[in-house]
């Protein structure tokens, strides 16, 4: 799950993480009041979307006025801000952060990560701050400073220390950044983050090592212990039909095809999906329904599927297991009947009992398509969307 | 011959008291594995299925001589049974669980690695189907009817897509020495290499198949392996090439988020070490099959 940067910024702060002074703001006015209210003479004011790349995209604006801070946000609320991160749907803006500007000297990288290869969490800094880390790994890669932290004892001081004197941190400044970096493995640890990333940590004109950006992800498995982050969600940046699915318990990705599928476990969902590419097909969508496909999965998947306006057919493919193809097969009937499917839908199923799941569909007297291996099923499903099918076998599977 | 788990290997099912955990003994015991007890802090004295429950695993090796366990402990709970299997003198465990925080399988294997070599247990899981010594053992969850004895060993990732792979060969009349499920979690007990090192050492298995997804760099590390170390040949599907980058695919391991982790970078590394890449997951079957026909 991902966080606002504001969010981030207030997690870390608890953890001895030095920020900007800031304030959040839902209207234009109210982020002019909130900066008078924070003092200076320069704010910044930064979209909170859940997505990088915002600088580029008029996502955060430097101004000195009101005025200026009105204009900033009228430009931000109520648009959808499209960054490299985002795709071409953007996220929206409803809330903007408005922070005092700090007198940058210096900007750093610094990332906590779960490295998969050591199975530990690893640290990764660079001289390089304010670029990309994919950038500043493509481009200077030298710059790059990375080190993991044993599990059992946690971060040490010494490393913290190696890490500030290999940036190349004044001296009298390395025990604030031992601080920042020990901070951020706390938070990362103890509120089981899988990401914390601060792009750029500033060195200031006085002498200050200060987050400027925050951006924290968390393990959605281990939400259930941390209610207080659990809370932070904002569905309003998630795609909402992918909120849906992961809210009935299916999980669903939504892509830009027009295939629909319905598939029971997360790696044969993809190799269908895979299939239907290498059939000429686009797939509309990942879907994995859980190992067992009972009837109401089913149907719910239906429903799910079938509410993307761009989906001209739908695939299911079940592997039945310890379930039966015959029970599967009634549930897709089941569904059918339930659901308003008005595409054609080709059902493949293997596993157990699969001649008695292929004669319910048969007796059902609904239109499906049935194919079966996988390969069929594809070249099936792509067949009828292209309309090569003819109209006496293009489904209209009725209410 | 076999990997893992044989007949003869004593098995205990920690969380046996749950619903799924009491199915799926059942289904292990119709195997004809040797199923000897089950584990439920408080539930010690009961049985099931007519096996003893226990209340803690030292307890269960003591009394039966156990030597591998079956995790189906829920989430918040699984990490610390996987610990008292590792304690308890387990020496092969298999965690079924979906759904453990990230942090905790870290914990875990950090923790494991407190025993000396030739006393520390070897984990497959979490979040897999389990592992299989067809017309031997069956620990896991998978349907056994759909594997027949032979000498392909299979490592996967997925549980329904290894189902997929392994009916397809039994379709073709090619049997499995082991299959071993090592999960879609990012953190996992047992990589692909670990798994592959076993299979090469393993005299009933001729022919190695290994189905990967996207994420990770488990993949490119099972390629480096194989080029220094695996003599047999090796057949790999890899799932995921119209994934998108960035996003989640249903496996909380499966993400594209470096270089080297989309499943044609995955392919491209296997390939270019003399692995047989299957270019569709319908064609599985018939790719072991041909690899099969050039060994033999």
């Amino acid at each position: 799950m991902d966080i606002h940067e504001y969010q981030a910024k207030e997690i870390l702060s608890g953890f001895g993480v030095e920020v900007p002074p800031g304030a959040l703001a839902y209207s234009p006015e109210q982020a002019a009041y909130r900066a008078r209210e924070l003092g200076g003479d320069k704010w910044i004011v930064k979209a909170q979307v859940h997505a990088g790349g915002r600088g580029k995209v008029g996502g955060v604006k430097l101004c000195s006025t009101d005025h200026e801070i009105q204009e900033a946000c009228e430009n931000m609320f109520g648009r959808k801000l499209v960054t490299h991160q985002t795709g071409p749907e953007g996220k929206g803006i409803y809330r903007v952060y408005v922070e005092g500007a700090v007198p940058i000297e210096n900007e750093f990288y610094l990332g906590f990560v779960m490295d998969r290869s050591s199975q530990r969490v690893m640290i990764v800094a660079s001289a390089e701050g304010g670029m990309e880390i994919e950038e500043i790994s493509a481009k200077k890669p030298e710059t790059i400073v990375r080190s993991t932290v044993e599990p059992a004892v946690g971060l040490q001081d010494f490393q913290a220390r190696e890490i500030a004197f290999e940036l190349g941190i004044a001296p009298g400044l390395v025990s604030q950044m031992v601080r920042t970096l020990q901070g951020c493995y706390r938070a990362f640890s103890e509120l089981d983050a899988t990401m914390v990333e601060i792009n750029p940590l500033v060195v200031t004109g006085d002498d200050r090592v200060i987050a400027l950006d925050a951006k924290m992800t968390f393990d959605d498995n281990a939400l259930f212990r941390h209610p207080q982050v659990a809370e932070l969600r904002d569905k309003s940046q998630e795609d909402p039909r992918e909120s849906r699915a992961a809210d009935r318990g299916l999980s669903y990705v939504g892509l830009d095809g027009n295939i629909g599928c319905i598939v029971n476990g997360a790696g044969l969902a993809m190799a269908t999906m895979d299939t239907i590419m290498l059939a000429g097909g686009e797939p509309a969508n990942f879907l994995d329904i859980g190992g067992g496909a009972t009837p109401e999965r089913v149907a719910k998947a239906f429903r799910l599927v079938m509410s993307d306006k761009s989906v001209q057919a739908v695939l299911v493919n079940i592997f039945a297991g310890i379930n039966r193809c015959d029970w599967v097969a009634e549930g897709v009937v089941q569904a059918l009947k339930e659901v308003q499917v008005d595409v054609p839908v080709i059902v493949r199923l293997a596993g157990t009992n699969v001649e008695e799941g292929q004669k319910i569909l048969a007796k059902s007297g609904l239109p499906i398509i049935r194919a079966n291996t996988l390969m069929e099923a594809a070249e099936r499903a792509v067949g009828a969307w292209k309309n090569d099918l003819s109209q006496g076998t293009r489904v209209r599977a009725v209410k | 011959m076999s990997i893992l788990i044989d007949r003869n290997t004593k098995v205990i099912v920690q969380g046996i008291t749950g619903r799924m955990a009491r199915f799926h003994t059942k289904d292990m015991l119709n195997y004809g594995t040797n199923v000897v007890g089950g584990v439920v802090p408080g539930k010690g004295g009961e049985t099931v299925e007519g096996v003893p429950v226990f209340d803690t695993v030292k307890e269960a090796v003591e009394a039966t001589g156990a030597e591998a366990s079956l995790v189906f402990v829920p989430p918040p709970f699984a990490a610390d049974s996987i610990m008292e299997a590792a304690d308890g003198g387990i020496r092969y465990c298999v965690c079924i669980t979906d759904g453990i925080p990230a942090g905790d399988m870290i914990r875990v294997k950090r923790y494991m690695m407190r025993y000396p070599k030739e006393r520390r247990m070897v984990l497959t899981g979490p979040n897999c189907a389990g592992t299989i010594s067809p017309g031997e053992a069956l620990l896991g969850i998978m349907p056994g009817h759909i594997y027949d004895k032979g000498n392909v060993g299979i490592i996967g990732r997925s549980g329904t897509l290894g189902y997929e792979a392994a009916a397809q060969l039994k379709e073709l009349g090619i049997g499995v020495s082991t299959s071993v499920g090592i999960g879609g979690d990012p953190i996992n007990g047992s990589s692909f290499k670990d798994i592959l090192q076993r299979f090469e050492e393993d005299d009933g298995t001729e022919v190695i198949c290994m189905i990967g997804e996207i994420g990770g760099p488990q993949e490119a590390e099972a390629a480096e392996y194989i080029r220094d170390h695996v003599t047999k040949p090796v057949v790999a599907y890899v799932a995921g090439l119209t994934a998108p980058k960035g996003r989640t695919m249903g496996h909380a391991g499966a993400i594209i988020s470096a270089f080297g982790e989309s499943a044609s970078e995955k392919v491209e590394i296997l390939s270019a070490v003399g692995v047989t890449v299957a270019e569709n997951p319908a064609v599985i079957g018939e790719t072991v099959a041909r690899v099969m026909g050039r060994a033999g």
